[in-house]
């Protein structure tokens, strides 16, 4: 979130030597199931793979933003590392400790250096309790004294998040919603806690109001050294406040990268397509369509994803090579780990591979062909007119010469400009 | 929608079946718990002053020396097949289903019930139609209207209604309209035998019935049609250029009497297990007269049958409504 | 109502009060007012617009700005429901040469959804959850054209096919409870579009979606407008998705119009210091953020109580600048500063220009 650094270097500035390389967060293997029960006597018949299987860690002092569409399971991902909800599988370490199955006694410690703010300032907060019970509830709840009474504590908070102390004894329904997510944020800060998980902090509040909540969080962190990870579906918003990104589809980490280097050139098919998709307020580039990737139908759903890499149901380069084996979340760049076979503006992950599948040729249909030519940065050196003629070419062995492995993507779009 | 069908009914044969075992714990086990020996628990079977003689006879009937578990089953067994009671003397059987023998009157339950069930399904029937066509447009004109006259004077008479005990009301209209106008008779006719009679009898214990529950249903009604009117779906078939006529009956109270169908249930589920004070106010030989004799004359089997009879028809509504439900609401359907 | 002065109506153009407009879609000093028991809200107060087939408004503001108030009096629906039972409204609202305000509330009914169609934010509340979506549309098409079911069927179908829903002689059976979030906003359009509009407003339509399906929804818009040729106002806080798809934007603060002109020049030389503020307050994805955001501070006006001058006054950082004698409480009225784009300002020509170049556009 600070201005002046920026990625991994933020990171590497804040952290002092020694015990600090460490993570803060780090995360093996996280799965959530939630199990489908039905019948009189509830058997298992499925389960909602919320998340499965990621791994990541959060810097000191950075601001990690997850994105991704709804349903890929960015906020149970908020409510595991918090510990709200209780892991399937795989390992959640803070701080060296491992936290992964703490029960409630055991996270007692932990409530105070983890917290917690909500996406609706109005379903948050209790209305029958006043703004001064509501902030001062962590202290009673944790048993703590804070130096000069509580009271006193709590105008402070409140001071800090730009509400006036007088705010004391009123209610949440005599605030605004950019008033009562600022309230929220006073009571997540109460305790001084290290992790901030933030699910959605602004899109429930007005532009205008957003920014100035986006601003209050950027100088908390500079001034209390708080670590966030703020959760937003906004592409805009998690450009704006995050060091690096995580980018989720389908319960998946499909891309982990520094800020810059994910919104300058993405490397999987999905956060390109996701990103074209933002509207940008600039009327002049609406002429420049070419830009936009349309994708195709929905996200599939989580409790049957889709087999191999999740993405290969929508993307334009996959290849048979994607339904058949997942691609695993390697560094390919530095300071950039990427889950795809065939990544953008990269060496080919599958060379041998290069047959696309009949369902990323219709997707390339939506993709515009500026969008498939920069994906294969060389021209094409042998124009291909036939293959894609026939539309089950995908079960035919190898109906094209062999070319460079790494013009994988770029016979992609060969196929789909020739149509 | 079939297996949703089978679902719902064996969950209501299974709740049945508990609703046996709680019955059936309440009136042996629960005795015996307090301290209670085989021989007292007898001797309230039967009236005062038993002999000895009488005491053996209803404790090896009714098995109370048995282990609770072979009570059970003989209580179930009877209740599926028949039972005979052998009363010295004479013995009795009683066919299936039998809800028991009471000791007391010498009579068989079930068929006390059977006749006296026709005059309570009558005026439970009766005074539901009455109050759901009353409530429900009460409510409805209410709800579109709010804060007019007609909204204020109706959820007047409805706070009057439900605040008015029934045996003021109905003393009252037995008082005028039967006793001093002599419009309405006072003696039940079967509907087959002389059907303006019955209706004739039955008239003022619907109204009576009726304005207390109409009073609750215009309450729902307008509380449920002022939160469906104010729906985004009723927006959309505005938009659509609806007239608002169409817009209120086919979007606004088909959603708005949703939730209407689970208190109708749950009322006309009870009502038929016995309309106790209107029965008693206006002398009709019904489930909840029934009751009342067994409960004054600290009659048991009496007592457990009809306790049984109006289980049953609570879950048997409760399964109504579930089917309804599904068939109203599509989303209900899946889950 | 007479008492309310005229005074939005004279748009930089001649009053014409009365008289039929050029325009496809005319507003004249609309002003829509509720009372409460807190007091008067005056949701919309002295809005003035015009739009031609073919063409795109975007009218952008934040909650409580009066927007969608502005979208539900052109389709007559703000007087239905319980809150409209005592709305007060003025001005005229012409659409294809027919005065809407004064039209008899049976004359609107006819034309709305014929003439006139409007699709909602949440497409999931905004359908009947009991009715299949199908039904739904042969409902809509109905009521205006007298055709037997299977015709009607037919029509959905065909619609349902248009808006890109896959397999839709099977969807068409299928309840809304049974599609997906996009599914579900393509079925309403399919329905706002069954008797061929001439005018579609669009309440917020990618709002509860996902971006990649925004992206596919705001498409389709595009699309259909361009084959069916009708008007379009689109409703939205999100100045992305007006950058996008309009030809007008109409910036609205307090039941009022702000700033007013062609979408280029409302994102190139925005005039109001609201705009600005707007402008000031989005994170852009496609730049390089290296500063701060630049909120507008305070909380948007109640609109029982707006401000008697200008109700951006309390939040404008440019209030202080001096403008030639005019007063706090003196109410500023929409200007042309440009070729058809207005702004309601007291700032000079000079001041604005100087601040927007200087002071607020290399922050953006």
């Amino acid at each position: 979130m600070s201005e002046t650094e920026t990625g991994a270097a933020a990171a590497a500035v804040k952290a002092a030597p020694a015990d600090d390389e460490k993570p803060l967060l780090k995360v093996e293997g996280l799965v959530k199931h939630f199990p489908i029960k039905k019948g009189l006597l509830q058997r298992q018949v499925g389960a909602v793979k919320a998340v499965d299987g990621i791994d990541f860690e959060v810097r000191r002092g950075e601001t990690l933003g997850v994105v991704g569409e709804s349903g890929c399971g960015k906020s149970t991902m908020g409510r595991l590392i918090t510990r709200l909800l209780e892991p399937s599988g795989g390992k959640i370490e803070f701080d060296g400790t491992d936290i992964t199955h703490l029960n409630t006694g055991g996270m007692r410690p932990l409530r105070r250096d983890v917290q917690m703010i909500f996406q609706d300032p109005y379903g948050s907060l209790n209305p029958r309790h006043t703004i001064g019970s509501i902030v001062s509830a962590p202290f009673r709840l944790q048993g703590v004294e804070p130096e000069g009474g509580v009271k006193k504590e709590v105008q402070r908070l409140l001071e800090l998040v730009g509400l006036s102390p007088e705010h004391y004894n009123r209610y949440p329904h005599e605030f605004s919603g950019g008033q009562r997510q600022r309230i929220g944020i006073a009571r997540a800060l109460a305790l001084k806690p290290r992790m901030v998980v933030a699910d959605e902090p602004v899109s429930a509040l007005d532009v205008s109001i957003q920014a100035q909540v986006v601003n209050l969080m950027d100088d908390l962190q500079d001034e209390l050294g708080l670590t966030y990870v703020i959760i937003a579906h906004d592409l805009s918003v998690v450009r704006h406040v995050s060091d690096r990104i995580a980018v989720m589809y389908l319960g998946k980490i499909v891309e982990l990268a520094d800020r810059d280097s994910l919104y300058a050139s993405p490397m999987h098919p999905y956060t390109k397509a996701l990103l074209s998709a933002v509207p940008i307020p600039d009327p002049k580039r609406r002429t420049q369509k070419s830009e936009r990737i349309l994708l195709r139908g929905d996200v599939p759903s989580p409790i049957a994803p889709p087999s191999g890499c999740r993405f290969h149901t929508r993307c334009w380069k996959a290849t048979e090579v994607c339904r058949t084996t997942e691609p695993p979340l390697i560094e390919l760049r530095p300071g950039q780990r990427v889950a795809c076979h065939h990544p953008e503006d990269f060496a080919d992950q599958q060379p041998q591979d290069t047959v696309l599948l009949s369902a990323a040729k219709e997707a390339a249909e939506l993709v515009a062909d500026e969008v498939l030519a920069e994906s294969a940065p060389e021209p094409a050196s042998e124009p291909e007119p036939e293959p894609e003629t026939a539309p089950d070419s995908e079960s035919e062995p190898e109906s094209e010469p062999e070319s460079a492995p790494a013009k994988d993507s770029q016979r992609a779009a060969e196929e789909s400009t020739e149509k | 929608m079939i297996s949703y069908i089978i679902r719902r009914t064996i969950a209501a044969l299974v709740l049945l079946l508990v609703v046996t075992a709680v019955t059936f714990g309440i009136f042996f086990i629960l005795p015996k718990l307090a301290g209670q020996t085989a021989d007292q628990l007898a001797q309230q079977y039967i009236g005062k002053n038993p002999t000895p003689e009488d005491i053996a006879a209803v404790k090896a009937n009714l098995g109370l020396d048995q282990p609770v578990y072979i009570q059970y089953w003989d209580f179930i067994k009877g209740i599926v097949s028949g039972a005979t009671y052998d009363l010295g003397p004479t013995t009795v059987r009683c066919d299936a289903p039998c809800f028991g023998y009471s000791f007391k009157d010498h009579l068989e339950v079930w068929p006390q019930l059977t006749e006296r069930l026709p005059v309570t399904l009558s005026l439970a029937v009766g005074a539901a139609v009455l109050w759901l066509v009353g409530g429900i447009a009460a409510g409805v004109i209410s709800a579109l209207k709010p804060g007019s006259f007609f909204d204020r004077s109706a959820m007047g008479v409805a706070l009057a209604g439900v605040s008015l005990p029934m045996f003021f009301t109905g003393q009252l209209a037995l008082l005028l309209f039967s006793y001093q106008l002599e419009i309405f008779g006072r003696t039940y006719v079967p509907l087959t035998e002389n059907p303006s009679q019955w209706a004739n009898t039955l008239f003022l214990p619907w109204c009576s019935l009726a304005l207390l529950y109409s009073a609750i249903y215009a309450r729902l009604t307008r509380s449920g049609m002022l939160e469906t009117m104010s729906e985004d779906f009723i927006r959309t078939a505005r938009a659509k250029g609806l007239r608002e006529r169409k817009v209120v009956v086919r979007h606004g109270l088909r959603a708005a009497l949703t939730p209407l169908v689970t208190v109708f249930g749950m009322d006309i589920g009870l009502l038929l297990g016995g309309a106790v004070i209107t029965e008693t106010v206006f002398s009709l030989h019904g489930i909840g007269e029934y009751a009342v004799e067994a409960i004054t004359a600290n009659d048991l089997p009496p007592i457990l049958g009809v306790t049984l009879l109006a289980a049953f028809f609570v879950v048997f509504m409760n399964l109504v409504v579930d089917l309804l439900y599904a068939t109203i609401d599509p989303r209900v359907r899946l889950s | 109502m007479t008492d309310l002065s005229k005074t939005g109506a004279a748009v930089g153009e001649p009053v014409r009060a009365g008289e039929p407009p050029q325009a496809f879609l005319e507003v004249r000093d609309l002003k829509v007012h509720f009372p409460t028991d807190d007091g008067l809200v005056k949701s919309v107060d002295g809005l003035s617009f015009q739009l031609e087939k073919g063409k795109t408004l975007g009218i952008v503001g934040e909650s409580g700005s009066g927007k969608s108030v502005t979208s539900l009096a052109v389709m007559g629906l703000h007087r239905l429901g319980n809150r409209g039972k005592n709305v007060q409204m003025s001005g005229e609202i012409w659409l294809d040469g027919k005065e809407l305000v004064s039209a008899s509330p049976d004359e609107v009914r006819r034309m709305r959804g014929r003439q006139m169609a409007m699709i909602f934010q949440d497409p999931l509340s905004a359908m009947h959850p009991y009715y299949t979506v199908g039904n739904q549309i042969v409902e809509a098409y109905r009521v205006h054209n007298k055709v037997d079911k299977k015709t009607a069927r037919r029509r959905a179908v065909e619609l349902l096919d248009r808006v890109g829903i896959p397999e839709p002689d099977k969807r068409v059976d299928m309840y809304p409870h049974e599609f997906s979030g996009g599914m579900r906003q393509r079925a309403m359009i399919a329905m706002a579009l069954v008797n061929n509009p001439e005018l579609l407003i669009a309440d917020e339509p990618t709002t509860a979606l996902d971006v990649t399906v925004q992206a596919q929804i705001l498409d389709l818009i595009r699309d259909l407008q361009k084959e069916f040729g009708s008007a379009v106002v689109i409703i939205t806080h999100d100045l992305g998705v007006v950058a996008e798809i309009a030809d007008d934007i109409l910036v609205m603060y307090g039941g009022r119009c702000v700033e007013r002109g062609p979408v280029d020049k409302i994102f190139d030389e925005p005039s109001h210091p609201y705009t600005w503020g707007l402008l000031g307050s989005m994170p852009r994805i496609d730049r390089a953020q290296t500063d701060r955001l630049i909120p507008v501070k305070g909380q948007p006006p109640s609109l029982i109580n707006v401000p008697s001058g200008c109700a951006f006054n309390p939040r404008c950082p440019y209030a202080d600048v001096p403008k030639g004698g005019i007063t706090r409480t003196e109410r500023p009225e929409l200007r042309e500063v440009g070729s058809r784009h207005f702004t309601a300002c007291h700032l000079s020509q000079e001041d604005r220009t100087r601040i927007w170049t200087e002071e607020i556009a290399p922050k953006l």
